[in-house]
């Protein structure tokens, strides 16, 4: 071409001059862990979940949820959320109300009938889980999930455990437990009840080529109380499994409950349900001490639950109980004061805890136990090889979802020993922390609080306590959360960089740098909002 | 602020983009498709906010033109980045002439299109505050006075920085250039001079002036998106932090201009006919020591000794802002 009067180079663009080569750093699209993911002992992955549903794909949440747990709407109701204890938006405003999407889905799932498919290939491994709660009906799940077959025995006659015969149904409606264990039945996982099983190894010999133990903690612990021959003393345990089976345990108009956990509670809110006109707590610490999950104790004071703190039970008559009024030492332990009160009670019941009834699993003494729990290694078998536990047997939380953790670990584990290879968890301890977060760019907004039943109205009957959210408030909640650690496609870092060296690669597949023209200015990183870029140096 | 709030409580609307959000309510910068009226392979410094706010500014204004502008360059950082020659960086119809006549050269474009008939081809001027507070000012004024149509704005990184961060007419007081150093009694740029220039378009009442910041990426765009709305002289005063010049980290470009209108230091308005109309409100209030604090040009206030009186008075500045353009809603109370 001819060019004009001192004009020797024809114009070009500027990308040819590849600007990247200024660069000493670079930087890197990285997922990190969310707190709520690392706090969750079900193993979730929250922060996903909670991704999926927020333009409305549900069935994707929910299925991606049911990866790790197959029950949310069992969680959604009785998890205690450690998850939401940890939420980075607390810091900002209130924690994100994970444990009510967590429920809104789960519902969801079963108002649309959601199925699990049935696995796709059959391994041919026979596997026998023992005892049907959380950890038993987890581990079956999962196992099943992975092709193989897997025979649950339990010697009550409805599966759920503690689940069942421990968490009363105005916090659990039988008919969600019910559709979450139905899901697990039609995906071919065979249920034997009322089927006690006498001896483990005996089992091991009927053709299985493993066996997970999850008998749960089902003893209840006694402590000495002198009592006169008249006085009623009762188990908590075993008035909630009568409760359910639908003998109700006579318990009278003034009832006492000694303890301070949940089960404590729980025994408390149903003795007031049954008719009790004064259900009374006592415990010989303080609230702040007490094990029950704060929430649990503040439903059961507005139930109308009288809590005597720092008290022990002395003597127990027939109709009245002597009550040591206790004072705590420098340490923090209860200490008694020798100060006496009467208190009226036509029964006590002892809620101190649980322990495991080996007796259950009869001749297994080969089986190691240690402080009356079953030890496990690191892939959760006992020390017999092929035979796994978990749940409230092992030393661990009791809780539903640490039991529901336990059986994934285990299947994982039981997976692996089965095909005679190792499961290597992926470890990733990068938790993202809240100054990490570059929160100008989340707008305030509190947590929407799910709506209690009226305290005076529920505390008669045993209709459910906490409500649900419903679609639009679930939609709100689950968008309320800050991705933490992972890109959540905000466009931010594709809108900042003043060398347009981001290349947005479309919805759900994120983003990348284009490294012939990015200088490393890091602006993409300091404006992120969940600290899902980081800088590393370039070679 | 004129963009309409969307309520989603995760990144509000203050995030670049929004995948929850229907294409047309999506910022102009979040789509992939998007212009980019200044592409790669310029040679601005690392985080430059000048690159960024020119970028953010003109793909609103292709937008808004259907693609018909044609821009004239004062002299500065951002004609010199854009364009060494034979590349440029640019791709919409580009004019360079001189340090000081950009908008007489932007009046003569647009006088052009209009002896053609051509009405559906806009003119933007724009300049760095250099060329447009100072070396420009002239056949600024006069541009506005004719309420020629053109949309000029100022990208404002308060020296010139494409010479060796000389002090201009917009370097703010208190500040350290290479002609006003950190030396003496009143170290730095001296209180009580320099010029406003968005006060002093409004003055002109021309149909429209605005300022906004590369921190609000959605003010800015429809701010430019307004200003092509209407017809006559228009000035934008953009906020774009230099890393080089301040002393800034180059990752806290837009954190620092953040932290420059929610310290009040520099106020984020928009006017029409001489009145403001509109300003942005002050959503985390923060005490001007936080936006001083990162740039070394004001590191001269805190060692060897801390000079609390100017920090106190540049403070002062802020608050006067604060109050003249309402910059606290009832709204924005957390600070």
């Amino acid at each position: 071409m001819e060019k004009p009067f001192a004009i020797t180079l024809s114009v070009n663009s500027s990308l040819a001059n590849h600007t990247g080569s200024w660069r000493v750093e670079k930087p890197e699209y990285v997922h990190r862990m969310p707190p709520c993911n690392n706090a969750c002992p079900a193993g979730e992955n929250i922060q996903n979940w909670l991704y999926i549903a927020e333009d409305g794909s549900y069935e994707a949440a929910w299925r991606a949820l049911i990866a790790e747990n197959p029950f949310p709407a069992i969680m959604g109701r009785v998890c205690y959320h450690p998850c939401q204890s940890v939420c980075n938006r607390a810091e900002l405003d209130e924690a994100v109300g994970i444990n009510s999407v967590e429920r809104f889905l789960g519902d969801h799932a079963i108002e649309k009938g959601w199925k699990i498919p049935a696995p796709a290939i059959e391994s041919g491994h026979k596997v026998l889980v023992i005892g049907a709660g959380p950890a038993g009906l987890s581990a079956a799940y999962h196992l099943r999930s992975m092709g193989h077959t897997v025979i649950v025995r339990d010697a009550t006659h409805a599966p759920g455990g503690m689940m069942r015969y421990g968490i009363p149904k105005y916090r659990l409606p039988r008919e969600v437990l019910d559709a979450e264990i139905d899901r697990i039945k039609d995906m071919g996982v065979i249920f034997e009840m009322n089927t006690r099983v006498d001896d483990v190894h005996e089992a091991l010999n009927e053709g299985f080529s493993a066996v997970f133990l999850a008998i749960g903690a089902q003893l209840s612990k006694r402590a000495y109380i002198p009592a006169s021959e008249a006085a009623r003393i009762l188990d908590a345990i075993t008035v909630l499994h009568d409760v359910e089976d639908g003998n109700q345990p006579l318990l009278g108009r003034k009832v006492v409950v000694y303890g301070g956990g949940n089960t404590a509670m729980d025994v408390a809110r149903t003795a007031k349900r049954l008719g009790a006109e004064e259900a009374i707590i006592v415990y010989r610490r303080t609230r702040d001490k007490a094990p029950a999950n704060d929430e649990e104790i503040t439903e059961a004071l507005e139930e109308g639950i009288l809590v005597k703190w720092l008290s022990t039970v002395k003597h127990a008559g027939e109709n009245s109980l002597q009550i040591e009024k206790m004072a705590l030492d420098a340490d923090g332990f209860p200490q008694p004061t020798g100060e006496f009160e009467t208190l009226e009670a036509d029964s006590l019941i002892l809620a101190l805890g649980q322990e495991v009834d080996f007796s259950l699993l009869g001749n297994s003494a080969d089986l190691d136990t240690k402080d009356g729990l079953m030890p496990v290694d690191s892939t959760m078998m006992t020390s017999h090889p092929g035979i796994f536990a978990g749940g409230d047997m092992i030393p661990a939380d009791r809780t539903v979802t640490t039991g529901v953790g336990h059986g994934k670990k285990a299947a994982r584990n039981i997976d692996a020993w089965l095909r005679k290879t190792s499961f290597e968890k992926i470890e990733n301890k990068d938790i993202v922390t809240f100054d990490q977060l570059n929160t100008w760019y989340y707008t305030d907004a509190p947590h929407v609080v799910r709506e209690r039943l009226e305290a005076t109205r529920r505390a008669k009957d045993f209709s459910e306590v906490v409500k649900g959210l419903d679609e639009s408030n679930a939609l709100y909640e689950a968008r309320r959360c800050m991705s933490c650690g992972n890109c959540f496609e905000c466009d931010n870092c594709f809108g900042v960089c003043p060398d347009n060296a981001i290349i947005k690669l479309g919805p759900g597949k994120g983003f990348e740098i284009n490294l012939d023209y990015c200088k490393g200015c890091g602006i993409c990183v300091s404006e992120c909002p969940s600290s899902s870029i980081v800088m590393v140096p370039d070679k | 602020m004129s963009t309409t709030p969307i309520k989603f409580y995760q990144v509000g609307s203050f995030a670049v983009g929004n995948r929850l959000l229907s294409a047309d309510d999506r910022s102009i910068q979040s789509d992939p498709d998007r212009t980019n009226a200044l592409t790669s392979g310029h040679r601005a410094c690392q985080g430059c906010g000048e690159a960024l706010g020119a970028r953010y500014a003109l793909d609103a204004a292709m937008r808004a033109t259907n693609e018909k502008i044609i821009a004239v360059n004062a002299t500065g950082c951002l004609e010199v980045f854009s364009t060494p020659y034979p590349e440029s960086s640019w791709r919409i119809a580009w004019l360079h002439s001189l340090f000081g006549n950009a908008p007489a050269v932007a009046t003569g474009v647009a006088a052009a299109l209009k002896a053609q008939g051509k009405s559906d081809i806009r003119v933007i001027g724009q300049g760095g505050d250099g060329a447009t507070v100072d070396i420009g000012f002239g056949a600024l004024s006069g541009m506005f006075e004719r309420n020629d149509d053109v949309l000029y704005i100022c990208y404002d990184n308060e020296a010139y920085m494409n010479t060796g961060v000389q002090r201009s007419g917009a370097t703010p007081p208190a500040a350290r250039t290479a002609t006003t150093q950190a030396v003496g009694e009143n170290p730095g740029n001296v209180f009580g001079q320099g010029k406003n220039l968005p006060r002093i378009a409004m003055a002109h009442e021309i149909p429209y002036v605005a300022t906004a910041t590369v921190a609000d990426l959605r003010d800015l765009e429809a701010k430019v998106t307004k200003a092509m709305s209407f017809r006559g002289a228009r000035y934008i005063h953009v906020l774009v932090p230099c890393p080089l010049g301040w002393g800034s980290a180059s990752c806290d470009t837009i954190k620092i201009a953040r932290l420059a209108t929610q310290s009040g230091l520099f106020p984020v308005f928009e006017a029409e006919h001489g009145e403001v109309v509109a300003s942005t409100a002050i959503r985390h209030r923060v005490d001007v020591e936080e936006y001083l604090k990162l740039q070394v040009r004001y590191s001269h206030l805190f060692s060897p000794k801390r000079r609390d009186d100017v920090i106190t008075h540049l403070q002062s500045i802020a608050d006067k802002n604060i109050a003249r353009y309402n910059l606290i809603s009832d709204e924005s109370a957390s600070s």
